[in-house]
């Protein structure tokens, strides 16, 4: 009897909470706030099943209900990832070391 | 058109670099290259999904207008708000996370041919399950997170909401859901499908309202972790392993920061989500207390007492952030280190409204990073340091914590101010904080109470500088 793929996804899907966990414990905690905010943008990588549900043309119209929510998600969806990724990257710019030189 | 292997690679590789974003933020050094693989993991998902859809008629305008659109929207947001700010923006951006995840699931209920999931009213049993657990959880994380953005934003007041029942009828309506998520795979019927997104979005509302304004850092992590779940939930029902991955990877950082939120107040998580600290302490504790006497100064004794001390440890909170004093605190750190003061700055784990709130406005004042300090680096230095600069903290410094058991927060971990031999407490009076106790601080010989608004306060004590 073959493997049900359901399960290799279940596999990746267990091993990645295991990685998370120990990725995440080694995050230093100044850095918390950026975590938040760019798990927040990587999450968002759900627009890859809002694009798939706005662009498939079921019967010639691209208007379906179905559509329009995926249409409504993309919008959401790319809010979430330039704004996660941009504030992100502004407050990690603004995290510096002591200047050596000091006057 | 791409060979769904092909994709699957790809999606592969963008979890992967999904990984390395997070992984990068071990230090602040190589966090901002993280921030660029966590942006081109992205990139590489939305480009090979495209290619995959194949379609670039109409509909391909259409998803380029409203990811610019939206872009926009985004990057506005994210150059546009102050960093005192930043745990409102999270909390409403996850609503966005939550609300899309619940848009994706309704598109794949309506059309699932197009998602390989069988057929309108004959949807495999496995994905009718994901897919609903999904959009249960999107729509908790919505309203949740709308509820936690209106308390953090000062529109809701930051103080619990409780009923009688109330616990019950959370419990009620979560074994609804369950029951209706039965109910939808046995009968395929999308009346229940509509009613588990509607119950979920109530008993969003409902979980949040409970909960006071100093939990939020909790609450916070805790809507992060939901909308990684949901997410999680919608990959297994599209089978994207890029989704999968992100999801559990997103779902285990809120929980574990969630974790560390709740041992830096020293509670269960339980006892957090079932809800208001302040609620039922206040009426017990604090009104009996007699009027004890305090010492209170100006902005010139705190110069005095600081110019003169060789070392300083600096204690920022939650009112630093409402007064945006950090800007000024750094102006004073800088005449004192020009005076030859040695200072640095100890940060509790619940300081502020979210997790790594006060490192963020002090990085933004342009506070070294290497200054700062958590709790358990520096705790042992108060015991040496000549003065503590209290600036909009309170309960994590209250030494109540520590000697009496009937206190609610007795066990939480505080930061020694107290063992310094003098400690500055700038606060608008002296009311308690929001654990509704008192602050036997204040009460200290070695503690001087200087009367105001924190910024105000510090920048006075420039002057007399």
């Amino acid at each position: 009897m073959e493997i049900d793929p359901f399960i290799f996804r279940l596999s990746i899907f267990i091993l990645s909470i295991f990685i998370g966990y120990y990725v995440v414990w080694s995050v230093t905690p100044s850095l918390h706030t950026p975590l938040m905010s760019v798990t927040n943008a990587i999450s968002s990588v759900i627009i890859v099943g809002a694009i798939i549900a706005a662009l498939a043309v079921k019967s010639g119209n691209l208007f379906d209900t179905a559509n329009i929510f995926g249409f409504l998600a993309i919008i959401l969806a790319a809010v979430n990832i330039f704004g996660g990724f941009l504030v992100t990257q502004r407050m990690l710019a603004m995290y510096k070391k002591k200047k050596k030189d000091k006057k | 058109m791409i060979s769904e292997n092909l994709l699957a690679i790809f999606y592969l590789i963008s979890g992967v670099l999904f990984i390395l974003a997070l992984r990068g933020l071990s230090s602040p050094e190589t966090s901002r290259q993280g921030n660029l693989f966590g942006i081109i993991g992205m990139a590489i998902a939305i480009v090979v999904t495209i290619i995959s859809v194949g379609n670039f008629s109409t509909g391909f305008l259409y998803l380029l207008i409203l990811l610019v659109l939206g872009g926009s929207i985004g990057a506005f947001i994210a150059y546009k708000i102050p960093m005192t700010a930043m745990p409102e923006l999270v909390a409403g951006f996850h609503s966005l996370v939550g609300l899309a995840a619940v848009f994706v699931a309704i598109s794949a209920f309506l059309n699932p041919e197009i998602f390989n999931l069988g057929f309108s009213g004959n949807i495999k049993i496995a994905s009718l399950i994901e897919m609903s657990l999904g959009a249960a959880i999107g729509a908790i994380t919505f309203t949740g997170s709308i509820i936690a953005f209106l308390k953090l934003r000062g529109i809701m007041s930051g103080s619990p909401i409780t009923f009688f029942g109330q616990h019950y009828l959370n419990l009620t309506l979560g074994l609804i859901l369950f029951g209706l998520i039965f109910y939808l795979c046995k009968t395929q019927v999308d009346t229940w499908f509509w009613t588990i997104i509607i119950i979920s979005f109530l008993l969003g509302v409902l979980l949040i309202i409970p909960i006071g304004g100093a939990d939020m850092p909790v609450v916070i992590s805790m809507l992060n972790s939901y909308s990684g779940w949901a997410a999680a939930g919608i990959g297994f029902t599209l089978e994207n392993t890029a989704l999968i991955i992100t999801g559990a990877l997103v779902g285990s950082s809120g929980a574990i920061l969630s974790y560390i939120m709740c041992k830096g107040m020293n509670r269960s998580f339980f006892n957090v989500i079932l809800g208001g600290w302040g609620a039922t302490d206040q009426t017990s504790l604090g009104k009996s207390k007699e009027q004890k006497p305090v010492k209170s100064g100006n902005s010139d004794d705190a110069a005095f007492l600081m110019k003169n001390a060789s070392s300083v440890i600096i204690v920022p909170g939650y009112g630093m952030a409402v007064a945006q004093a950090q800007h000024a605190l750094r102006e004073m750190v800088d005449v004192l280190k020009k005076n030859g003061v040695k200072v640095t700055y100890a940060i509790h784990p619940v300081a502020g409204r979210m997790p790594g709130h006060m490192n963020v406005l002090l990085a933004e004042a342009n506070v070294p990073y290497d200054e700062v300090f958590e709790l358990e680096e520096i705790n042992n230095d108060f015991a040496n340091c000549d003065v503590a600069y209290v600036i909009g903290a309170n309960d994590v410094t209250n030494p109540v914590a520590k000697t009496d058991p009937q206190s609610p927060i007795y066990g939480m971990p505080i930061l020694d101010v107290e063992k310094s031999k003098s400690v500055l407490f700038v606060k608008r009076s002296l009311s308690p904080g929001y654990a509704g106790i008192d602050n036997d601080l204040f009460y200290r010989d070695n503690t001087l109470m200087l009367f105001s608004d924190a910024k105000k306060m510090t920048e006075d004590i420039i002057k007399s500088l």
